[in-house]
């Protein structure tokens, strides 16, 4: 556009003359009328005759055209996408009340409500809008993160461990053993779960810059295998741990040597495959895996051989306690946390050793790896078999807090949340990748706790249905916000003179 | 000629028929030289004359069609000693004069492993979130991996493989003196100039130990004074006694430095000899200068013996 005026540094966002945002929302409009013609305004229904009727929805057409066009023109009036954002969102809350008018809703108050936000949202974003229209100095793209906030990160993890530790402990003093099993189950252990299949999988894709969408396989492995070791075999947890791990890794390995030739793309669509394979083959090997009905009945953890059941041999009555079930979830809260912990520590010391090294250097440049005389398959081959066993002792543990494993635990589903995690977080970014799975598996439960918001949009509302929509809107606005997810700076494994981490821009996320 | 040259008494590597085809697109055929040891020798050609893909045959990125490459690491290897080699079906002899190595038996990185052959890419290939030390530990993987007991003993934290880190970050901090990058150790390596960033890959090259160091343009996109610098570390390299195989476009580098110079044209050798020879060479001023036909190189042939002529 010819004449827009530029920024006082060239870099603040142009604002499209009056009588070209006119045109261009007019060109919006257009094309929603055109989209919406067929879809919204032709309406079929069936009538009492059982006959397909035509109902023209006129009206809704017309409120969708003008609703582009008005918030077209908003979004031109509006320079930076902040306010555009909190514009837009103030649009939506406005065309949801005018909806429930026109829809015949006799929620006329939840409407006046919903327009009262709409316009108050859109007032702040111009307000907003006018405060920012003073020119200010962007802050350079590949700025590296000040010292500060490497501390802050340092203290953080400390004071996030010592919280860990002290969660279960806190919350059955603060609720009693009713009220924290909530906390310490669906929160505590279900959120160490993700954590430790994030950090797991972020061996693979973080560091080596593999991407593997069948993560969920090695997961199955290890469930399976402490399911049948147990209940077959009658091995006690702590023998079958490592043997899971072990099955999980060897699995990693056979499957890992045909597919790390493929690279990029198609490792992805080849191990989402052969994590299928495996869920398929749980289904249909009937006579080892039981089929769908899974395997029930596996035995449950002990403390070390003492069995958390009420009566003289059990761990309450060897402690002097009265017998609580909660026992039990507290220890296997401290088993997968001992486990992720476990996790971290090696991937840490592993990435201040030469196949640490080697991974994110096969990750920045694969041929680079080579002509330094690096055997990328052999490496590639340790990056898979380590990340599979570690979700082989997390599928073990499974197995044994839910005393049942079928091949529904198995989906794609699992894979994409693991791989969301990873991503999320920033690759190889251990702390960022905790903080995900907090905020993805957490966020899930806190959905179910959200009953205030059946005072505004009504009793029929259940936030958990909307998990999936959020989820969505999440990755989209981090994809907006912060593209290499929440921590995108790389920490380098050794140093001369004192350690800067580096921006995320100049870090490869891996080609496979 | 009064002195043999070395790269005909003490060859380093002897390429012998090289021929490599893309399907029917032949880009090297029948490609047959020596390098000396301790020399520095420079591959030259006008575009697309196939020095790449030899440097790519050498290095083992790309499995040759035909013909055989060997690497004598120390001694010199008899034509018998090789030809053993050869119908032996391995990849490797220890002679009494040294290893011998059929590089055409071997893949890339184990030619960098084992025979010590290193390389340097075209377009420049760090690893660019790394930092620049980082870049120089990654190149002595192999030396770490073995001192971390393959990362058994290193994940236990054995005192060892301190010792032998430590060792690897002081040859990486003396790389760093001699390229002038110490200072910006800890700086990633996508970040530096380009002019460093090409030193920086000579220098991790360099920190594999290699016998032979393949250079791929090193001088590309230099300016006259990183130019210059680039002369001086192949110099100080060659010094070391390390040989070095270079393409290059950059005529004032391959004249000032090298000692022996193979001229490509069209995937066949064209000319071979010391800078001077080839400077001489009409075949290579036709190639440069885009002669178009047979006739046309005797016509300058014959020009360049006239002027010779006039001159003595």
């Amino acid at each position: 556009m010819a004449d827009t005026k530029a920024g006082a540094d060239g870099r603040e966002p142009t604002r499209p003359s009056s009588a070209a945002a006119v045109k261009d929302a007019l060109i919006a409009a257009g094309v929603t009328a055109g989209l919406c013609f067929p879809i919204v305004a032709l309406h079929t229904a069936v009538d009492m005759n059982n006959r397909l009727v035509l109902e023209p929805r006129w009206s809704w057409m017309a409120i969708a055209v003008a609703a582009v066009f008005a918030g077209r023109l908003l979004l031109a009036c509006l320079a930076d996408w902040r306010p555009r954002a909190l514009a837009i969102a103030g649009s939506w809350a406005m065309l949801w009340s005018l909806v429930l008018v026109l829809g015949g809703s006799a929620d006329l108050a939840g409407a006046i409500l919903r327009l009262a936000t709409g316009i108050a949202m859109i007032g702040g974003a111009f307000a907003w809008d006018r405060r920012n229209a003073t020119p200010r100095v962007r802050p350079a793209e590949r700025r590296a993160p000040s010292r500060l906030a490497t501390v802050a990160a340092r203290s953080l993890g400390t004071a996030g461990l010592i919280f860990l530790f002290a969660f279960p402990l806190a919350a059955l003093a603060l609720l009693g053993a009713a009220g924290s099993l909530k906390w310490i189950n669906n929160y505590g252990i279900q959120i160490l779960i993700y954590v430790m299949l994030g950090w797991g999988l972020n061996i693979v894709v973080g560091l080596a810059g593999l991407l593997d969408l069948g993560y969920v396989a090695f997961y199955a492995v290890g469930a399976y295998a402490y399911a049948l070791l147990s209940t077959e075999a009658g091995l006690s947890f702590w023998i079958c741990l490592p043997l899971a791990g072990l099955f999980a890794s060897m699995w990693g390995l056979v499957l890992g040597f045909p597919v790390l030739r493929l690279r990029g793309d198609y490792l992805a669509i080849v191990t989402l495959a052969f994590g299928e394979i495996i869920r398929l083959v749980l289904i249909n090997w009937s006579d080892v895996t039981n089929g769908s009905a899974g395997i029930a009945s596996i035995p449950r953890i002990t403390f070390f051989g003492l069995p958390f059941v009420a009566g003289e041999t059990g761990f309450a009555a060897h402690f002097g306690l009265a017998f609580s079930p909660i026992h039990r979830t507290i220890f296997l809260y401290y088993l997968i946390l001992c486990l992720a912990l476990l996790t971290n520590g090696v991937t840490l010391r592993l990435r201040r050793l030469p196949v640490g090294r080697a991974w994110e250097a096969l990750r920045e440049d694969e041929i680079a790896c080579r002509s330094l005389g690096i055997n990328t398959t052999i490496t590639k081959l340790t990056a898979f078999a380590l990340g599979a066993m570690f979700a082989g002792l997390a599928g073990s543990f499974f197995a044994v807090r839910e005393n049942y494993v079928n091949p529904d635990s198995f989906t794609f589903l699992e894979s994409a949340t693991i791989v969301s995690i990873v991503v999320l977080g920033g690759m190889g970014s251990q702390i960022g990748v905790a903080l995900a799975a907090t905020l993805m598996i957490g966020g899930t439960e806190i959905l179910r706790e959200l009953d205030f918001l059946k005072a505004i949009f009504g009793e029929a509302f259940d936030p958990s249905q909307y998990r999936m929509l959020i989820f969505g809107f999440a990755m989209v606005i981090m994809m907006i916000w912060k593209p290499r997810g929440l921590v995108s700076t790389r920490r380098p494994s050794l140093f001369l003179g004192k350690r800067q981490a580096i921006a995320g821009s100049f870090v490869a996320e891996g080609r496979g | 000629m009064d002195v043999s040259p070395r790269w005909i008494t003490d060859p380093m590597l002897i390429v012998e028929h090289l021929t490599m085809t893309f399907g029917g697109l032949s880009a090297v055929s029948d490609l047959s030289f020596a390098a000396g040891r301790g020399d520095i020798t420079a591959l030259i050609g006008p575009n697309g004359a196939g020095k790449t893909t030899v440097f790519n045959c050498v290095t083992g990125f790309y499995k040759p069609t035909q013909g055989r490459i060997s690497l004598a690491r120390t001694g010199r290897a008899t034509q018998a000693e090789m030809a053993a080699l050869t119908r032996s079906g391995k990849r490797h002899a220890a002679l009494a004069a040294g290893d011998l190595y059929l590089l055409e038996r071997m893949p890339d990185f184990e030619i960098t492993r084992r025979a010590k052959v290193a390389r340097t890419f075209q377009n420049i290939r760090l690893f660019a979130g790394m930092t620049v030390l980082e870049n120089l530990i990654v190149a002595q993987h192999n030396v770490l991996m073995r001192a971390s007991g393959f990362s058994l003993l290193g994940i236990l934290g054995v005192a060892g493989y301190r010792v032998e880190e430590r060792g690897a970050i002081d040859k990486a901090k003396a790389w760093l003196e001699r390229i002038g990058l110490l200072d910006r150790a800890d700086h990633p390596s996508g970040a530096l100039p380009y002019g460093a960033q090409r030193r920086l890959e000579i220098a991790r090259a360099m920190c594999t130990d290699p016998v032979l160091l393949c250079l791929d343009e090193p001088a590309a996109g230099l300016n006259p004074r990183e130019s210059a610098e680039l002369n001086a570390l192949l110099r100080t390299i060659k010094a070391a006694g390390t040989s070095v195989l270079l393409i290059e476009h950059d005529m004032s580098v391959v004249m000032e430095i090298s000692d022996h110079v193979v001229v490509l044209d069209y995937g066949t050798k064209i000319s071979d000899g010391t800078p001077g020879e080839v400077r001489a060479d009409p075949k290579v001023i036709a190639a440069y200068l885009g002669v178009a036909d047979e006739e046309e190189v005797v016509a300058v042939e014959a020009d360049i013996a006239r002027i010779e002529e006039t001159r003595s």
